[in-house]
């Protein structure tokens, strides 16, 4: 038995075919939005990040049926290669992508917290970031990347 | 320090990493992110036990499963016996396995695998192969292990395909000896001798994608792998290798890779999906669980390492000594390199005649064990960073000047050099690029290093003590004599170039350090140069990501490649501006001839000798073989803070000072630098695999594995000391690395300066720093 999902995907509303056991990457990934990682399918890699009803989530352990009638912000969703989001281009600009993997969820987190709280503390986007897992850049161009970015959504770089 | 620094238009510039905005954006570049039609779904069935012979294996019930499509097992595998080491030929690494075997040797063996037409159905299947074991008494202690009744690998074929030692019968994987000079004089003459006994762990490298794997059958009936790998063109050979099909008829691509960190290094997934596409002829895919990553794929080898040395009281060292037990675990993949590597990339950064290595790995019934960053460094380090520590205290000299007097100068060698290579033996060499005194230097004065005695003091309370520990590395840059690696590049109409390389970018950033090389010697921009990597059709030949090799071996190709084209260019113009050739330069991607000021853009070359005049394709290929194996040099600081009522250790501040000779793009320097630092912080204070009674792993999890995180930070500082290294491209050594060796002794020696008890067991958690502490007051 399948069940239709009403979902708005980076602001486009969606109708999508899924079973009701189904997991939300599951779903994700099969839409086409790859940009949701598969690192640990249980909740603790943060790669699978996306923004959930202006919260983060990890979608690997969210059924779809859960995202009924939700708004979902992937990746995707966030900037182009013609105008990135402040913070994709502060990190590259900091030379923090490396292997890249955990970098989509990283930035949801980030851009999530800068949605809530546009002038945070070094602590505030520590704390915002802990549940993304890097293993290539030991975290502190990330942190600092997000900072610049604040700076400059608030128009002051 | 060699004061020639180079300062490039191109190099030493941090120029966007290529790939990074893609990736920013979550754009499909990794091996998962390809849809394929009718793609198949391997899930694996793996040991129970940790040592024991399949009796009887049953796969008919879920070979009957509707949607299984095939099931792989010791029974209907390929039957060659090779290693899943992906390194060069012949490999020194045993074959001791084949694709599935009979006699499994430890929890996390492969017992079958089956393909079905979803990862649900092929893991149902699973629950219905019956197996029946004789299981056998297991060896988990690697001190214990050599000679032991079990005899781990007792089928008899195990061999070494080059000749060095082996010794399955005793469980006995790998031997290496050097001696230089005269020990027993050396310790003679000795004012004080120190030995110590030091332990490392199981760590995982944990990169964030899982190995990962998809074959399919091209158009013209070619296995093609797309798969998550450090070694591209390894993997095709030893894919022919194992399949026994022609080489020819197989392709390899790299796409984006999560990370490898040596895991990667490895063909795990590779061989299954090769297999059973090749059999289906349909796309077979292949994703490792987090779990399977811990319990199955490669981790660093847990040794017991001894060393004892002597210094006199002027602070001349007079002996090293050091013995290694590594452990491989169930299967020898580098166990003979990771052994020589523990000697051959700590032994030479201090001044001493006599020296003794001796080092044995064997074999258990635990996790088997792989390529990991630093790759046998990081345990020797441990062991020697400590007792050169003690040998200051010993003497009453202060650790860092101990070292700044000690460690290798410009211009020296050592004869460890020579008498330990890669498992054989080494190559002589001088090293001509060192700036590791002027790391120390920096280093000491960013962490105030002169005043800990006063900070210790402000900065301690009656429960937690503030304590300052420091440490010397080094590494290589490649393989000396055994890698090569080329690089081919044409020019386009509008003046750029395709660049394509077999080197394999695995997130390291070595596409756009490798684009900033070859600009350099053409007088481009970085952003002129399309790169290509790592498709065994299409480029040229590369050794792989690993041994800190890409940017010196693969870099140097690039000069040698931008050279060959300069020519070229330089001909090109001559011919058409009708002007001696000698006579022009190339500036701002242009050939000019200053005498007259007649010049001709690359644009214009490429699009007349495209189509017009003279016409030709500008382009070349070109190589180069490592003859040497420049190390990187780094001094960490660290200062921590021991809280004695709980055990708990809290690394405050972390300052490293690094020489990798040229940064060639420095912002992705301090990424490497910080990130095996970070990664090496992890492993010392919290990453541990707990195994039970039956050598079962009890927290495959990122829960239950603790790998740090934003809010477990230190504050760190890298400074970069550029040194220019004469063998490199434009100055540049390597730098993946070397910092990822420092932690575990720099933190070890800290928690000694803050409360005088010597931790030589890491992880330093809680339980076991307050158990040292007990042990301690009890003395």
């Amino acid at each position: 038995m399948s069940l239709l999902l009403k979902v708005k995907i980076n602001g486009v509303e969606k109708k999508i075919e899924i079973q009701p056991n189904e997991i939300l990457i599951d779903v994700l990934r099969r839409e086409g939005y790859k940009g949701v990682k598969r690192g640990c399918n249980e909740g603790t890699c943060g790669t699978c990040t996306i923004i959930f009803n202006e919260k983060t989530v990890k979608s690997c352990i969210m059924l779809a049926a859960q995202a009924q009638n939700g708004t979902i912000t992937t990746i995707e969703g966030i900037g182009t290669h013609e105008k990135p989001h402040p913070i994709q281009e502060a990190f590259v600009e900091a030379g923090v992508v490396q292997c890249g993997f955990c970098i989509p969820g990283m930035i949801l987190s980030a851009k999530n917290l800068l949605d809530n709280n546009p002038n945070p503390t070094k602590a505030e986007v520590k704390m915002a970031l802990d549940g993304n897992l890097c293993r290539c850049t030991g975290y502190r161009g990330q942190i600092e990347a997000v900072l610049k970015a604040a700076a400059v959504i608030r128009g002051e770089k | 320090m060699n004061q020639k620094v180079y300062d490039g238009r191109v190099v030493t510039k941090s120029v966007p990493k290529k790939d990074a905005l893609s990736l920013a954006m979550g754009k499909p570049m990794y091996t998962d992110d390809k849809e394929f039609r009718n793609l198949a779904h391997v899930k694996m069935l793996y040991s129970p036990h940790a040592l024991a012979d399949i009796e009887e294996i049953d796969t008919t019930d879920a070979e009957k499963l509707q949607g299984v499509l095939s099931v792989l097992t010791h029974k209907n595998c390929s039957q060659v016996l090779h290693t899943s080491a992906g390194q060069g030929y012949p490999e020194p690494s045993p074959y001791d396995t084949r694709l599935f075997n009979r006699r499994v040797k430890y929890v996390g063996d492969r017992i079958a695998a089956v393909v079905a037409e979803t990862s649900k159905i092929a893991e149902q299947a699973l629950d219905l192969i019956k197996v029946k074991y004789k299981v056998f008494e297991p060896v988990f202690d690697h001190d214990k292990a050599m000679g032991h009744k079990t005899v781990i690998h007792n089928e008899g074929e195990a061999k070494y395909i080059i000749p060095v030692f082996y010794d399955a019968s005793k469980n006995h994987a790998s031997h290496l000896d050097a001696n230089v000079g005269d020990l027993e004089k050396g310790f003679k003459e000795a004012d004080v001798v120190v030995e110590k006994t030091v332990r490392n762990h199981y760590g995982q490298h944990c990169p964030l994608e899982p190995h990962i794997s998809i074959a399919y059958i091209d158009d013209y009936d070619r296995l093609v792998v797309r798969t998550s790998t450090q070694v591209p063109f390894h993997t095709r050979r030893i894919l022919a290798q194992i399949l026994e099909i022609p080489l020819k008829q197989i392709r390899v691509i790299k796409p984006r890779i999560g990370g490898g960190f040596g895991t990667k290094q490895e063909l795990i997934t590779d061989p299954i999906v090769a297999s059973f596409a090749w059999e289906l002829k349909r796309p077979v895919k292949y994703e490792l669980t987090r779990k399977e990553e811990f319990i199955s794929a490669r981790t660093r080898h847990p040794m017991t390492t001894y060393f004892k040395a002597g210094v006199k009281k002027d602070g001349t060292i007079t002996a090293m000594d050091m013995e290694v037990t590594s452990n491989t675990g169930a299967y020898g993949s580098h166990a003979l390199t990771v052994l020589s590597n523990t000697g051959s990339k700590t032994l030479p950064l201090y001044h001493c005649e006599n020296i003794r290595f001796v080092g044995d790995t064997v074999y258990t019934n635990l996790p088997v064990a792989g390529a990991y960053r630093g790759y046998g460094a990081t345990q020797a380090a441990l062991a020697m960073e400590i007792v050169i520590d003690d040998l200051a205290e010993a003497i009453n000299m202060d650790p860092a000047k101990f070292r700044l007097m000690n460690h290798i100068k410009e211009g020296e060698t050592s004869p460890i050099f020579k008498a330990l290579g890669e498992g054989t033996e080494g190559v002589e060499q001088t090293v001509d690029s060192v700036g590791l005194s002027e790391c120390i230097k920096q280093g000491a004065e960013r962490i105030d290093w002169y005043n800990r005695e006063e900070n210790k003091k402000t900065k301690s309370t009656k429960t937690k003590k503030r304590g300052y520990g420091m440490v010397c590395l080094m590494q290589g840059s490649s393989i000396p004599y055994v890698d090569m690696a080329a690089g081919y590049a044409k020019l386009n109409e509008d003046g750029s170039f395709n660049l394509l390389v077999g080197a394999t970018d695995i997130g390291t950033g070595s596409d756009t350090i490798l684009a900033q090389i070859f600009a350099e010697g053409l007088a481009i921009d970085a952003s002129d140069v399309l790169v290509i990597s790592s498709d065994t059709d299409t480029t040229p030949f590369d050794t792989g990501a690993y041994a800190s090799s890409t940017t010196y071996l693969t870099g140097q190709a690039c000069v040698n490649l931008a050279n060959k084209i300069k020519d070229q260019l330089t001909d090109y113009a001559a011919k058409l501006l009708n002007l001696p050739r000698d006579e022009l330069i190339l500036e701002n991607k242009t050939v000019i001839h200053k005498q007259s000021g007649k010049k001709i853009s690359f644009s214009e070359i490429g699009t007349k000798s495209y189509y017009s005049e003279h016409q030709t394709q500008i382009g070349a290929v070109a190589s180069e073989l490592s003859r040497k194996s420049p190390p990187p040099f780094a001094a960490h600081f660290a200062e921590v803070e021991v809280d004695i009522e709980t055990g708990r250790v809290k690394v405050i501040r972390y300052v490293i000072g690094v020489d990798c000779g040229t940064p060639i793009n420095p912002k992705l320097v301090i990424g490497q630098s910080e990130g095996a630092l970070v990664n090496g912080i992890s492993y010392a204070l919290s990453e541990q695999y707990f195994f039970n009674e039956k050598g079962r792993m009890l927290n495959p999890s990122f829960g239950n594995y603790k790998i740090m995180t934003t809010i477990d930070l230190p504050e760190i500082e890298t400074i970069i000391v550029p040194t220019f290294e004469p063998s490199g491209p434009w100055g540049a050594k390597s730098v993946a690395e070397v910092n990822i060796n420092g932690p575990m002794p720099c933190i070890s020696n800290a928690i000694y300066d803050a409360i005088g008890v010597r931790i030589t067991e890491p992880p330093f958690t809680p339980d076991r720093v307050l158990k040292a502490i007990k042990e301690h007051s009890k003395e």
